[in-house]
Protein backbone atom coordinates (compact mmCIF):
# COMPACT_ATOMS: atom_id res chain seq x y z
CA UNK A 1 0.00 0.00 0.00
CA UNK A 2 1.59 3.36 -1.36
CA UNK A 3 1.04 6.70 1.04
CA UNK A 4 -2.41 7.78 2.22
CA UNK A 5 -3.24 10.71 1.21
CA UNK A 6 -5.42 12.62 3.22
CA UNK A 7 -7.25 15.78 3.08
CA UNK A 8 -8.33 17.74 5.92
CA UNK A 9 -11.00 20.76 6.17
CA UNK A 10 -11.55 22.72 9.35
CA UNK A 11 -12.17 26.34 9.59
CA UNK A 12 -9.96 27.05 12.94
CA UNK A 13 -6.61 28.25 11.06
CA UNK A 14 -4.24 27.04 14.24
CA UNK A 15 -5.94 23.64 15.16
CA UNK A 16 -5.64 22.56 11.13
CA UNK A 17 -1.95 23.23 11.14
CA UNK A 18 -1.80 20.89 13.84
CA UNK A 19 -3.52 17.96 12.94
CA UNK A 20 -2.27 18.72 8.97
CA UNK A 21 0.91 18.77 11.11
CA UNK A 22 0.44 15.15 13.21
CA UNK A 23 -0.62 13.72 10.23
CA UNK A 24 2.63 14.61 8.34
CA UNK A 25 4.26 12.99 11.54
CA UNK A 26 3.54 9.51 10.12
CA UNK A 27 5.83 8.65 7.19
CA UNK A 28 2.39 6.40 5.55
CA UNK A 29 0.51 9.64 5.57
CA UNK A 30 0.43 12.30 3.71
CA UNK A 31 -2.13 15.52 4.89
CA UNK A 32 -3.15 18.68 3.29
CA UNK A 33 -5.35 20.88 4.83
CA UNK A 34 -8.39 23.07 3.66
CA UNK A 35 -9.59 26.09 5.15
CA UNK A 36 -12.17 27.18 2.70
CA UNK A 37 -15.00 24.82 0.87
CA UNK A 38 -13.55 26.47 -2.22
CA UNK A 39 -9.82 25.54 -1.06
CA UNK A 40 -11.26 22.02 0.11
CA UNK A 41 -12.93 21.48 -3.60
CA UNK A 42 -10.04 22.39 -5.36
CA UNK A 43 -7.45 20.16 -3.93
CA UNK A 44 -9.74 17.29 -3.96
CA UNK A 45 -9.89 18.16 -8.05
CA UNK A 46 -6.23 18.07 -8.41
CA UNK A 47 -5.54 15.05 -6.61
CA UNK A 48 -7.05 11.95 -5.21
CA UNK A 49 -7.46 11.62 -1.72
CA UNK A 50 -7.78 8.60 0.08
CA UNK A 51 -9.86 9.95 3.32
CA UNK A 52 -11.22 13.50 3.89
CA UNK A 53 -11.20 14.21 7.48
CA UNK A 54 -13.46 17.23 8.40
CA UNK A 55 -12.44 19.36 11.42
CA UNK A 56 -13.87 21.85 13.44
CA UNK A 57 -16.06 24.95 12.78
CA UNK A 58 -17.62 23.24 9.34
CA UNK A 59 -21.28 25.02 9.04
CA UNK A 60 -23.70 22.45 8.48
CA UNK A 61 -25.03 23.41 5.17
CA UNK A 62 -20.83 23.69 4.12
CA UNK A 63 -20.62 19.69 5.58
CA UNK A 64 -23.70 18.54 3.48
CA UNK A 65 -22.67 20.08 0.21
CA UNK A 66 -18.93 18.92 0.62
CA UNK A 67 -20.22 15.66 1.62
CA UNK A 68 -22.30 15.54 -1.98
CA UNK A 69 -19.60 16.64 -3.91
CA UNK A 70 -17.22 14.69 -2.88
CA UNK A 71 -18.98 10.91 -3.14
CA UNK A 72 -20.62 12.59 -6.18
CA UNK A 73 -16.94 13.25 -8.18
CA UNK A 74 -15.22 10.22 -6.37
CA UNK A 75 -18.21 7.49 -4.67
CA UNK A 76 -14.97 5.32 -2.80
CA UNK A 77 -13.97 8.76 -0.96
CA UNK A 78 -14.00 8.12 3.00
CA UNK A 79 -15.72 11.08 4.70
CA UNK A 80 -14.66 10.64 8.62
CA UNK A 81 -15.49 13.28 11.11
CA UNK A 82 -12.40 14.10 13.36
CA UNK A 83 -12.97 14.98 17.01
CA UNK A 84 -10.57 16.01 19.65
CA UNK A 85 -8.63 18.57 17.41
CA UNK A 86 -5.46 16.80 18.45
CA UNK A 87 -3.56 13.63 18.97
CA UNK A 88 -5.63 11.65 20.98
CA UNK A 89 -8.13 10.43 18.30
CA UNK A 90 -6.62 10.93 15.23
CA UNK A 91 -4.67 7.74 14.45
CA UNK A 92 -7.22 5.44 15.66
CA UNK A 93 -9.64 7.59 13.16
CA UNK A 94 -7.17 7.16 10.56
CA UNK A 95 -6.75 3.00 11.16
CA UNK A 96 -10.80 2.76 11.86
CA UNK A 97 -11.48 4.54 8.77
CA UNK A 98 -9.07 2.89 6.16
CA UNK A 99 -10.19 -0.75 7.78
CA UNK A 100 -13.13 0.38 5.49
CA UNK A 101 -11.59 0.59 2.55
CA UNK A 102 -9.86 -2.52 2.29
CA UNK B 1 -30.98 -9.51 28.55
CA UNK B 2 -28.54 -7.06 29.66
CA UNK B 3 -24.88 -6.90 27.66
CA UNK B 4 -21.94 -6.44 29.25
CA UNK B 5 -17.86 -5.91 28.67
CA UNK B 6 -15.32 -6.24 30.98
CA UNK B 7 -11.78 -4.51 30.83
CA UNK B 8 -9.28 -6.23 33.34
CA UNK B 9 -7.05 -2.78 34.15
CA UNK B 10 -3.38 -4.36 33.16
CA UNK B 11 -5.38 -5.44 29.41
CA UNK B 12 -5.45 -0.93 28.92
CA UNK B 13 -3.08 0.36 26.94
CA UNK B 14 -0.45 1.82 28.60
CA UNK B 15 2.64 4.91 27.42
CA UNK B 16 5.21 5.37 30.06
CA UNK B 17 6.70 9.08 28.51
CA UNK B 18 8.67 9.69 31.84
CA UNK B 19 6.89 12.63 32.59
CA UNK B 20 3.65 11.13 32.13
CA UNK B 21 2.64 7.61 33.01
CA UNK B 22 -0.94 6.86 31.08
CA UNK B 23 -3.06 4.08 31.19
CA UNK B 24 -5.85 3.54 28.38
CA UNK B 25 -8.71 1.91 28.78
CA UNK B 26 -9.75 2.60 24.97
CA UNK B 27 -7.87 3.19 21.99
CA UNK B 28 -6.05 7.08 22.04
CA UNK B 29 -2.69 8.18 20.77
CA UNK B 30 -0.75 5.59 19.96
CA UNK B 31 -2.43 3.02 21.52
CA UNK B 32 -4.61 1.66 18.85
CA UNK B 33 -6.98 -1.36 19.40
CA UNK B 34 -9.65 -2.42 16.98
CA UNK B 35 -11.42 -4.22 20.16
CA UNK B 36 -11.53 -0.65 22.29
CA UNK B 37 -12.39 1.92 20.83
CA UNK B 38 -15.59 3.59 22.58
CA UNK B 39 -18.53 2.66 24.90
CA UNK B 40 -21.10 4.02 23.32
CA UNK B 41 -20.31 8.18 23.64
CA UNK B 42 -17.33 7.81 26.38
CA UNK B 43 -14.84 7.52 23.93
CA UNK B 44 -11.06 8.10 26.02
CA UNK B 45 -10.80 6.84 30.11
CA UNK B 46 -7.11 7.90 30.47
CA UNK B 47 -5.67 6.81 34.09
CA UNK B 48 -2.77 9.58 34.59
CA UNK B 49 0.08 10.30 36.88
CA UNK B 50 2.08 13.24 36.05
CA UNK B 51 5.54 13.81 37.74
CA UNK B 52 5.73 16.91 39.54
CA UNK B 53 6.30 20.24 37.50
CA UNK B 54 5.58 18.69 34.97
CA UNK B 55 2.40 18.70 32.40
CA UNK B 56 0.47 18.70 29.33
CA UNK B 57 1.84 22.18 27.16
CA UNK B 58 -0.17 24.05 25.40
CA UNK B 59 -2.21 22.09 22.73
CA UNK B 60 -6.12 22.19 21.34
CA UNK B 61 -9.13 20.36 21.16
CA UNK B 62 -12.40 20.76 18.97
CA UNK B 63 -15.93 19.03 19.35
CA UNK B 64 -15.45 17.28 22.52
CA UNK B 65 -16.43 16.85 26.05
CA UNK B 66 -13.47 16.52 28.12
CA UNK B 67 -13.66 15.96 31.74
CA UNK B 68 -10.88 16.15 34.46
CA UNK B 69 -11.08 13.83 37.90
CA UNK B 70 -7.90 14.66 40.07
CA UNK B 71 -7.20 11.81 42.16
CA UNK B 72 -4.08 13.34 43.88
CA UNK B 73 -2.51 16.52 44.04
CA UNK B 74 -3.15 19.77 42.10
CA UNK B 75 -3.55 20.23 38.75
CA UNK B 76 -2.57 23.90 37.59
CA UNK B 77 -5.46 24.77 33.96
CA UNK B 78 -4.85 27.38 31.32
CA UNK B 79 -7.00 28.04 28.69
CA UNK B 80 -7.14 30.56 25.68
CA UNK B 81 -10.63 31.83 27.38
CA UNK B 82 -8.45 33.08 29.96
CA UNK B 83 -9.39 30.92 31.78
CA UNK B 84 -6.53 30.03 34.97
CA UNK B 85 -7.66 27.48 38.12
CA UNK B 86 -6.37 24.95 39.95
CA UNK B 87 -8.25 21.30 40.47
CA UNK B 88 -7.54 19.09 42.94
CA UNK B 89 -8.88 16.10 44.48
CA UNK B 90 -12.67 16.78 45.45
CA UNK B 91 -13.36 18.79 42.59
CA UNK B 92 -14.37 17.98 38.30
CA UNK B 93 -13.26 20.13 35.97
CA UNK B 94 -14.86 20.22 32.53
CA UNK B 95 -14.24 21.39 29.11
CA UNK B 96 -16.66 21.71 25.97
CA UNK B 97 -14.16 21.80 23.08
CA UNK B 98 -16.52 22.96 20.84
CA UNK B 99 -15.03 24.83 18.12
CA UNK B 100 -11.72 25.19 19.26
CA UNK B 101 -9.62 25.88 22.25
CA UNK B 102 -6.00 25.45 23.72
CA UNK B 103 -5.25 24.76 27.12
CA UNK B 104 -2.51 23.62 29.47
CA UNK B 105 -2.63 21.39 32.42
CA UNK B 106 0.58 20.90 34.50
CA UNK B 107 1.47 19.62 37.92
CA UNK B 108 1.41 22.56 40.02
CA UNK B 109 3.84 21.02 42.70
CA UNK B 110 7.59 20.54 41.76
CA UNK B 111 7.92 17.59 44.32
CA UNK B 112 4.30 15.33 44.39
CA UNK B 113 3.22 13.16 41.33
CA UNK B 114 -0.26 14.15 40.45
CA UNK B 115 -2.95 11.52 39.27
CA UNK B 116 -6.12 12.46 37.69
CA UNK B 117 -8.99 10.65 35.66
CA UNK B 118 -8.93 12.47 31.68
CA UNK B 119 -12.29 11.02 30.37
CA UNK B 120 -13.68 12.61 26.66
CA UNK B 121 -17.35 12.06 25.65
CA UNK B 122 -18.32 12.97 22.11
CA UNK B 123 -20.58 15.89 22.39
CA UNK B 124 -24.57 15.34 21.58
CA UNK B 125 -24.04 18.91 19.15
CA UNK B 126 -20.82 20.24 16.75
CA UNK B 127 -19.12 23.48 17.02
CA UNK B 128 -20.46 24.73 20.02
CA UNK B 129 -18.71 27.70 21.85
CA UNK B 130 -16.10 26.64 23.70
CA UNK B 131 -16.37 26.23 27.78
CA UNK B 132 -14.96 25.74 30.77
CA UNK B 133 -16.39 24.71 34.14
CA UNK B 134 -15.23 23.47 37.81
CA UNK B 135 -17.13 22.42 40.57
CA UNK B 136 -15.64 21.29 44.19
CA UNK B 137 -17.40 18.15 45.63
CA UNK B 138 -18.59 17.21 48.77
CA UNK B 139 -16.56 13.64 49.74
CA UNK B 140 -18.54 13.45 52.64
CA UNK B 141 -21.99 12.84 49.89
CA UNK B 142 -20.20 10.08 48.12
CA UNK B 143 -19.96 7.81 51.54
CA UNK B 144 -21.54 4.96 51.35
CA UNK B 145 -24.09 6.68 48.80
CA UNK B 146 -23.91 7.73 44.95
CA UNK B 147 -22.80 11.39 44.49
CA UNK B 148 -23.71 12.38 41.01
CA UNK B 149 -21.28 14.70 39.85
CA UNK B 150 -22.16 15.29 35.95
CA UNK B 151 -25.30 15.56 34.21
CA UNK B 152 -26.74 16.76 30.86
CA UNK B 153 -28.62 19.96 32.95
CA UNK B 154 -27.53 22.74 34.61
CA UNK B 155 -30.00 22.88 36.92
CA UNK B 156 -28.56 19.20 38.11
CA UNK B 157 -26.70 17.77 40.68
CA UNK B 158 -22.83 18.06 39.52
CA UNK B 159 -20.89 19.67 36.06
CA UNK B 160 -23.03 19.79 33.02
CA UNK B 161 -21.66 18.81 29.48
CA UNK B 162 -23.16 18.74 26.29
CA UNK B 163 -24.04 15.01 26.36
CA UNK B 164 -26.87 13.05 27.49
CA UNK B 165 -24.40 11.35 30.59
CA UNK B 166 -24.60 11.00 34.01
CA UNK B 167 -21.46 10.65 36.05
CA UNK B 168 -21.51 9.27 40.24
CA UNK B 169 -18.98 8.10 42.14
CA UNK B 170 -19.07 6.35 45.75
CA UNK B 171 -16.85 5.99 48.61
CA UNK B 172 -18.14 2.72 50.39
CA UNK B 173 -17.45 0.54 53.38
CA UNK B 174 -17.09 -3.11 52.47
CA UNK B 175 -19.65 -5.15 52.56
CA UNK B 176 -22.54 -1.66 51.68
CA UNK B 177 -24.67 -2.34 48.58
CA UNK B 178 -26.93 0.26 46.53
CA UNK B 179 -28.66 -0.04 43.01
CA UNK B 180 -28.32 2.25 40.68
CA UNK B 181 -31.12 3.47 38.08
CA UNK B 182 -30.29 4.18 34.78
CA UNK B 183 -31.39 7.50 33.81
CA UNK B 184 -31.02 7.66 29.80
CA UNK B 185 -33.87 5.47 28.80
CA UNK B 186 -32.86 2.17 26.72
CA UNK B 187 -30.13 3.78 24.92
CA UNK B 188 -28.12 4.59 28.09
CA UNK B 189 -25.31 2.64 29.19
CA UNK B 190 -22.98 2.49 32.33
CA UNK B 191 -19.00 1.97 32.33
CA UNK B 192 -18.04 1.43 35.75
CA UNK B 193 -14.21 1.99 36.65
CA UNK B 194 -12.65 1.17 40.12
CA UNK B 195 -10.72 3.41 41.64
CA UNK B 196 -10.04 0.87 44.83
CA UNK B 197 -11.29 -2.18 46.64
CA UNK B 198 -12.99 -4.56 45.10
CA UNK B 199 -16.82 -4.30 44.04
CA UNK B 200 -19.56 -6.32 42.23
CA UNK B 201 -21.87 -5.15 39.84
CA UNK B 202 -24.33 -7.29 38.49
CA UNK B 203 -22.28 -10.73 39.51
CA UNK B 204 -18.96 -9.44 37.74
CA UNK B 205 -16.28 -8.59 40.62
CA UNK B 206 -14.05 -5.69 39.98
CA UNK B 207 -11.23 -5.09 41.40
CA UNK B 208 -8.91 -1.98 40.87
CA UNK B 209 -8.72 -0.16 37.93
CA UNK B 210 -10.97 -2.83 36.21
CA UNK B 211 -14.02 -1.52 33.75
CA UNK B 212 -17.19 -2.97 33.27
CA UNK B 213 -19.81 -1.94 30.64
CA UNK B 214 -23.24 -2.91 30.91
CA UNK B 215 -26.30 -2.08 29.03
CA UNK B 216 -29.96 -3.18 27.71
CA UNK B 217 -30.40 -2.79 31.06
CA UNK B 218 -32.17 -0.54 33.40
CA UNK B 219 -30.37 -1.47 37.28
CA UNK B 220 -27.50 -2.48 38.55
CA UNK B 221 -27.23 -3.75 41.86
CA UNK B 222 -23.75 -3.33 43.37
CA UNK B 223 -21.36 -4.28 46.41
CA UNK B 224 -18.73 -3.06 47.84
CA UNK B 225 -16.55 -6.32 48.73
CA UNK B 226 -13.69 -4.35 50.63
CA UNK B 227 -13.82 -0.82 51.02
CA UNK B 228 -13.98 0.53 47.96
CA UNK B 229 -13.73 3.58 45.28
CA UNK B 230 -15.47 4.08 42.23
CA UNK B 231 -16.76 5.87 39.16
CA UNK B 232 -20.21 5.36 37.40
CA UNK B 233 -20.41 6.93 33.57
CA UNK B 234 -23.86 6.40 31.98
CA UNK B 235 -23.79 7.26 28.40
CA UNK B 236 -25.57 6.98 25.19
CA UNK B 237 -24.88 4.01 23.77
CA UNK B 238 -25.64 5.29 20.32
CA UNK B 239 -25.34 8.84 19.40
Amino acid sequence: MGQVNILIVGRHEQILQTVVRLVNNNPEWRGVGALTDKEAIQLFSHEVFDLILLSSGIEPESEANLRAYFIDHRPETIIVQHYGGGSGLLTAEIYEALKTRS
Amino acid sequence: MAHTVFHKADTRGHANHGWLDSHHTFSFASYYNPERMNFGALRVLNDDIVSGGMGFGTHPHDNMEIISIPLEGDLEHQDSMGNVAVIKKGDIQAMSAGTGIYHSEKNKHENERVKFLQIWIYPDRKNVEPRYDQLTLNLQDRHNRLQQILSPSKDDDGIWIYQQAWFHMGKFDAGVSTQYNLKGGANSGVYAFVLNGKININGQELNTRDGFGVWHTDQLNITAESDAEFLLMEVPMKF
